[in-house]
C-alpha cells in the first residue's frame, strides 16, 4: 500500500504528460501482481467501496483528536483526507522492529471489500494505525473515491501497454471491458507471458478511428474522386453497441469515444437500443441533443453532460440522438476490414431498416472540386444544412476504400474543420505556467473595452495558453516581465491602458452568454492565434463585438 | 511577582538588567544573536555577542563590517552581561545556531531561537536545558505537521533521479543550513556524482566546507553547464526555481527541501513537482516533547501557529504565552521573491 501511496502522491505533482507516464510504467513493472492490478483499477475508476464514507472518517478522527486542534488542523490544510491521514495519531503497535509489515495494496482491497458496514469504522482504523501519512493519505482518497491526480484510465493503460513489445494502448482498449480486476491475464499478456486474453464481453468497445486536420498544402496531392465527405457534427463521439451474453440476455452500451462507458448517463438511448430490430451491431456515431428535430448547439448538450444524477426532466428536457456515422459490426460480423464504401451502404441500410427513432444518418456532402468543398464548408447551409449548420463545425473526408483502424492513422481520414472567430484582445494579466513552463508567463488574461462608470476600461473575457510558439513565447514571458505593474502570487498584472497595452488576437469556437464572467459571455476554446506586436490597445476590439457572436457556431 | 528578567519589546526580546535584545529585529547597542538567518541576525548592531560561526556567517552575508563590536560565546560557557549570566548552547537549526540561558539568582530563561530535534550531519545536537520560562518557537506548531525520516525523502530524489535520467532535478534549499544538510544527506544515501550549486549559495557551503563538514564533489553551476545537467542534482535557493535562471536545464524537475511540503496544497501552489519534507524547524510532536523535557513552569511563544501550542500547553495545565513578536517568520517563506543571483 505505501508503495502505490508514494506513486499517486508523486504523480499528483507531476505535471507532464510524459513524466506520469513513465512513472505509471515505472510502478507496473516494479510492483508484483496482484498489487500492481488493483492500483490498475484504482486509477481507471473500477474501484468502489460502498460502505466507507467522510462521515465514517470524521467519526474516527474525532475519538482520537482534540477538537481545537482538529478545527485548526483542517482550517489550516483544507481537505479532510489529508487533514486526517496527517493527524492521525502514531500507534505504538505500528513502531519498533517486531511491527508486522504495513499492509498491501491487495489486502486492503480485500479488507475493503469484505468487512462488513457496521465492522467499517474498526477495521478502516486498523489500517490507518498501520500505514504512514502518504499511505493513510492514499487510503483515504481512495475510499472516497477522489484519487484526483491527473491520471486519466487512458493514461493507465497507455503506460501499461508501453511495458510490453509493440503492444497499442487501443489493444487494450479493445479487450479492456472484458477484464476484471486484478487483470492477471492483462498483465501476462503484456509482459509475453501469455495470449491476449480472450475478449469475453458480449458489447465491446473498438477503438475510434480518428483524423488528422488537414492543411491546405495537403489538397494537391489528394484526388476528390477518391474521397466521400461528411459534415463534422459539433456533439460528442460515440460507439453504441449491443450483443448477447452467453445466456443469451442483450447487453447495449454506450461508450465514449475513448472507451468509457458512458451508458448510465444516457438511459433514454439505451432503452432504444435494447428494444426491438436493433439487433446485434456496433455504431459509431456522433451524440447530439435533437429537439423537434434540429439538432441543438454543442451549448445545449453540455447542460446534460457531466450530470451525476439522470432523471427523467432531463431526459425529457434534453433528449439524446445518435447521427451514424458508421457501422462496425452487425449480427456478430466485424465490418472493420471492409471498405468505407462498403460499409457506408450497410450502415444505409441498417439505419433504414433496423435502427430505432433516436437514430439517423450522417449525410453525405456530394462535390466534384475540393473549392466547391470549400465552399460549403465555409456555408454549410448552401450544401443543404439548412438549419443545422449551426451544429456543424466542419467537414470530414474518408477515403472511399479506407477501412477501419483504431488510432490516428495519416492518410485515409481528415478533418476540415471551420475557420475560428477571432477577436483582438488586451493582454491583462499574466500567470506562471506548470512543469516545463514554471518558469514563463504562459498563461494569458485578456480583456476587451467597454464604457465603463469612468470611461473606457478592459473587461475580461477569457484565458488564453496555448496557440503560440516556444520563440513567441519567451517574447511574450519578457513583456509581461518589462511592462509588471502588479503581482498577486504566481499572477503579474501588466499595463493595459488606452496608451500601452499587448494586443493578442485571440481564436474561439463560440461565445456563450455566462453570468459567472463579469464579461457576462464565455468563449469557448480561446487561444492565441497572432500576437499583434504593431497593433495600439486602444484600436482592440469591444465588448459589443464579442456579444454579437452569441450562439452563432464556427 | 517579580518581573521577569526578559521581556517582549517592538525591537524583540530585551533584557533590562543586561541592557540587550535577544535578535532583534532593529539595530540597537547590544545584541545576543541565536543563529545567522537574516530575520534574526540584521545587521548595524553596536556589539554582537554569538557563537564564533554565527558571528563568521553574519560576516560572510553583511560585510566584515556588520557591527561596531563582536564577542565570541563558546557553546556552555558562562557570560556575565550587567546583572545577568547568559549561556549559549546548541539548538541544532544550523551551524552556529543556540539557544540563549539567561538567568539571575531567581530565574532560569532559556531563548530557543529556531531549533529542531532531527538529526543533522553539519551542525551540533539541540540539548533541552532546564529552566523555568522557555520561550519557544512555533513555526510547525500544528498536530499534521509530522517530519518522516529525512533518508526517506532524499530517497525520493534519488529515484526520481532514476526514473527521470535525463531530466536536470533542480531541489530549492535555503542558502543557509537547509541545502547544506541536504548535500550532506545527499551523500549519506550513497550519491556519488558531483552535485551541483546555484553562485548564491557557494560563499557558506564553502564557509561550511572550512568548519570540517564534508560534502564530497561540490561544483557550481555556469551559465554555460546548465544545459549538460541531465539526471544531475542542482541545489539553488528556492524562488531560482521559478526563475528565468532555471531554464536552460534539460527538462528540470522543481523539487523543495522543507516542513512545508508536508501540506500538498502548500508545494502545488509553488508548483513544485517533488516536495521533499526536511525541515530545520521542530516539528509537532518535537516541540512538545521539548517543552516538557526542560520541565519549565511557563512557556512563551515567539513566532509561528503560537495558538495551537498555547491550546497544548492549556490541556496540560501548563501556562502558555503568545508573545506575538513581529519580523520573524519562516527564513523560506521569507526568501521567496529574494533576487536569485
Amino acid at each position: 500500500m505505501n508503495r502505490f501511496a508514494e506513486l499517486l502522491d508523486r504523480i499528483a505533482f507531476e505535471p507532464g504528460r510524459n513524466g506520469k507516464l513513465r512513472l505509471l510504467a515505472d510502478y507496473f513493472r516494479h510492483t508484483d501482481d496482484p498489487d500492481r492490478g488493483w492500483a490498475l483499477a484504482a486509477m481507471t475508476g473500477a474501484l468502489v467501496f460502498r460502505h466507507a464514507k467522510p462521515g465514517v472518517i470524521r467519526a474516527l478522527i474525532a475519538e482520537r483528536t482534540d477538537p481545537v486542534l482538529f478545527a485548526m488542523s483542517y482550517d489550516y490544510v483544507g481537505d479532510l483526507s489529508e487533514t486526517v491521514a496527517l493527524l492521525w495519531p502514531h500507534s505504538s503497535a505500528a513502531i519498533g522492529h517486531n511491527a508486522p509489515p504495513p499492509p498491501t495494496l491487495s489486502e486492503v482491497v480485500e479488507i475493503l471489500h469484505e468487512t462488513p458496514k457496521a465492522a467499517l469504522p474498526q477495521a478502516l482504523a486498523a489500517l490507518l494505525d498501520q500505514l504512514d501519512e502518504t499511505g493513510r493519505w492514499a487510503l483515504l482518497k481512495l475510499i472516497t473515491g477522489a484519487l484526483r491526480i491527473g491520471v486519466s484510465a487512458r493514461l493507465a493503460k497507455t503506460a501499461l501497454a508501453s511495458l510490453g513489445d509493440d503492444i497499442a494502448p487501443n489493444a487494450i482498449e479493445e479487450i479492456w471491458p472484458g477484464l476484471e480486476p486484478p487483470y492477471l491475464d492483462l498483465f501476462a499478456w503484456v509482459e509475453g507471458r501469455a495470449d491476449r486474453p480472450r475478449i469475453l464481453d458480449p458489447a465491446p468497445f473498438r477503438a475510434a478511428m480518428l483524423a488528422h486536420a488537414i492543411e491546405e498544402t495537403n489538397f494537391a496531392a489528394l484526388d476528390p474522386r477518391d474521397f466521400a465527405a461528411e459534415w463534422k457534427w459539433d456533439g460528442i463521439r460515440v460507439q453504441a453497441v449491443v450483443g448477447r451474453d452467453v445466456d443469451g440476455r442483450r447487453v447495449a452500451r454506450l461508450y465514449s469515444r475513448t472507451g468509457e462507458d458512458i451508458s448510465p448517463a444516457f438511459p433514454d438511448l439505451i432503452e432504444s437500443i435494447c428494444a426491438g430490430s436493433f439487433g446485434e451491431a456496433a455504431i459509431d456515431g456522433e451524440l447530439l441533443i435533437v429537439r423537434e428535430g434540429r439538432v441543438e448547439s454543442f451549448g445545449t448538450l453540455q447542460q446534460r453532460l457531466n450530470r451525476k444524477k439522470v432523471d427523467a426532466k432531463l431526459v425529457a428536457e434534453f433528449p439524446a440522438h445518435v447521427r451514424a456515422y458508421d457501422l462496425l459490426s452487425e449480427d456478430g460480423e466485424d465490418l472493420r476490414p471492409l471498405t468505407f464504401a462498403q460499409r457506408r451502404r450497410k450502415l444505409e441500410r441498417f439505419i433504414q431498416s433496423r435502427a430505432p427513432d433516436r437514430f439517423d444518418l450522417s449525410p453525405i456532402v456530394p462535390f466534384d472540386t475540393w473549392d466547391q468543398l470549400a465552399a460549403y464548408r465555409r456555408d454549410p447551409a448552401s450544401a443543404g444544412a439548412l438549419d443545422e449548420a449551426g451544429a456543424i463545425e466542419g467537414l470530414m473526408l474518408k477515403r472511399l476504400d479506407s477501412i477501419y483502424v483504431p488510432g490516428r492513422p495519416t492518410g485515409p481520414w481528415w478533418k476540415w474543420k471551420r475557420d475560428p472567430f477571432t477577436v483582438d484582445a488586451v493582454l491583462m494579466y499574466a500567470q506562471r505556467g506548470h512543469g516545463k513552463r514554471s518558469s514563463f508567463y504562459s498563461d494569458y488574461t485578456f480583456g476587451v473595452w467597454r464604457e465603463g462608470a469612468e470611461g473606457e476600461e478592459l473587461v475580461p473575457v477569457g484565458k488564453a495558453y496555448f496557440g503560440f510558439t516556444d520563440a513567441e513565447l519567451k517574447q511574450l514571458d519578457k513583456w509581461v516581465r518589462d511592462h509588471t505593474t502588479n503581482r498577486f502570487g504566481p499572477v503579474r498584472e501588466v499595463e493595459a491602458n488606452r496608451k500601452t497595452g499587448l494586443v493578442l488576437e485571440v481564436a474561439f469556437e463560440g461565445v456563450q452568454r455566462s453570468a459567472r464572467h463579469k464579461s457576462g459571455v464565455a468563449m469557448r476554446f480561446p487561444r492565441v492565434s497572432r500576437i499583434r506586436w504593431d497593433k495600439p490597445a486602444r484600436d482592440a476590439d469591444r465588448l459589443e463585438a464579442v456579444e454579437a457572436l452569441v450562439g452563432e457556431r464556427k | 511577582m517579580a518581573p521577569h528578567i526578559l521581556a517582549p519589546t517592538p525591537a524583540g526580546l530585551y533584557c533590562p538588567a543586561g541592557d540587550f535584545h535577544i535578535d532583534p529585529t532593529r539595530a540597537v547597542p547590544r545584541a545576543l544573536i541565536t543563529h545567522g538567518h537574516s530575520d534574526h541576525a540584521r545587521a548595524g548592531h553596536g556589539a554582537v555577542l554569538a557563537t564564533r560561526e554565527t558571528l563568521a556567517i553574519m560576516a560572510l552575508r553583511y560585510g566584515e563590517a556588520f557591527c561596531a563590536e563582536r564577542q565570541v560565546a563558546a557553546y556552555g560557557e558562562r557570560i556575565r552581561v550587567g546583572g545577568v549570566d547568559v549561556a549559549f548552547h546548541p539548538a541544532g537549526h544550523v551551524l552556529g545556531s543556540a539557544q540563549i540561558c539567561v538567568a539571575d539568582a531567581r530565574q532560569r530563561i532559556v531563548v530557543s531561537g529556531d531549533y529542531k530535534r532531527q538529526r543533522d550531519p553539519t551542525c551540533p545536537a539541540f540539548e533541552p536545558i532546564s529552566c523555568d520560562v522557555f520561550i519557544t518557537e512555533a513555526t510547525f506548531a500544528l498536530p499534521v505537521f509530522r517530519h518522516p525520516d529525512t533518508s526517506h525523502e532524499v530517497e525520493k530524489l534519488l529515484s526520481s533521479c532514476r526514473i527521470f535520467p535525463d531530466r536536470a532535478h533542480l531541489l530549492g534549499a535555503y542558502s543557509l543550513g537547509k541545502a547544506q544538510r541536504m548535500m550532506a544527506l545527499i551523500r549519506e544515501a550513497g550519491w556519488d556524482r558531483p552535485i551541483y550549486i546555484h553562485g548564491a549559495m557557494e560563499k557558506i557551503t564553502d564557509y561550511y566546507a572550512s568548519e570540517g563538514v564534508d560534502f564530497g564533489e561540490i561544483v557550481k553551476v555556469s551559465a554555460s553547464d546548465r544545459a549538460r545537467l541531465a539526471g544531475e542534482i542542482v541545489l539553488c535557493p528556492p524562488s531560482a526555481i521559478q526563475d528565468v535562471w532555471s531554464r536552460k536545464f534539460p527538462d528540470p524537475v522543481a523539487a523543495f527541501a522543507s516542513g512545508w511540503m508536508r501540506v500538498r496544497a502548500r508545494a502545488r501552489q509553488r508548483g513544485v513537482e517533488l516536495p521533499l519534507i526536511v525541515s530545520d524547524h521542530a516539528d509537532w510532536d518535537d516541540l512538545c516533547a521539548t517543552i516538557l523535557e526542560t520541565r519549565c513552569g511557563e512557556v512563551w511563544v515567539t513566532h509561528g501557529e503560537a495558538d495551537a501550542l498555547a491550546h497544548w500547553a492549556s490541556t496540560i495545565g501548563l501556562p502558555a504565552r503568545p508573545l506575538h513578536l513581529v519580523g520573524y517568520g519562516d527564513e523560506e517563506e521569507a526568501g521567496v521573491e529574494a533576487p536569485s543571483a
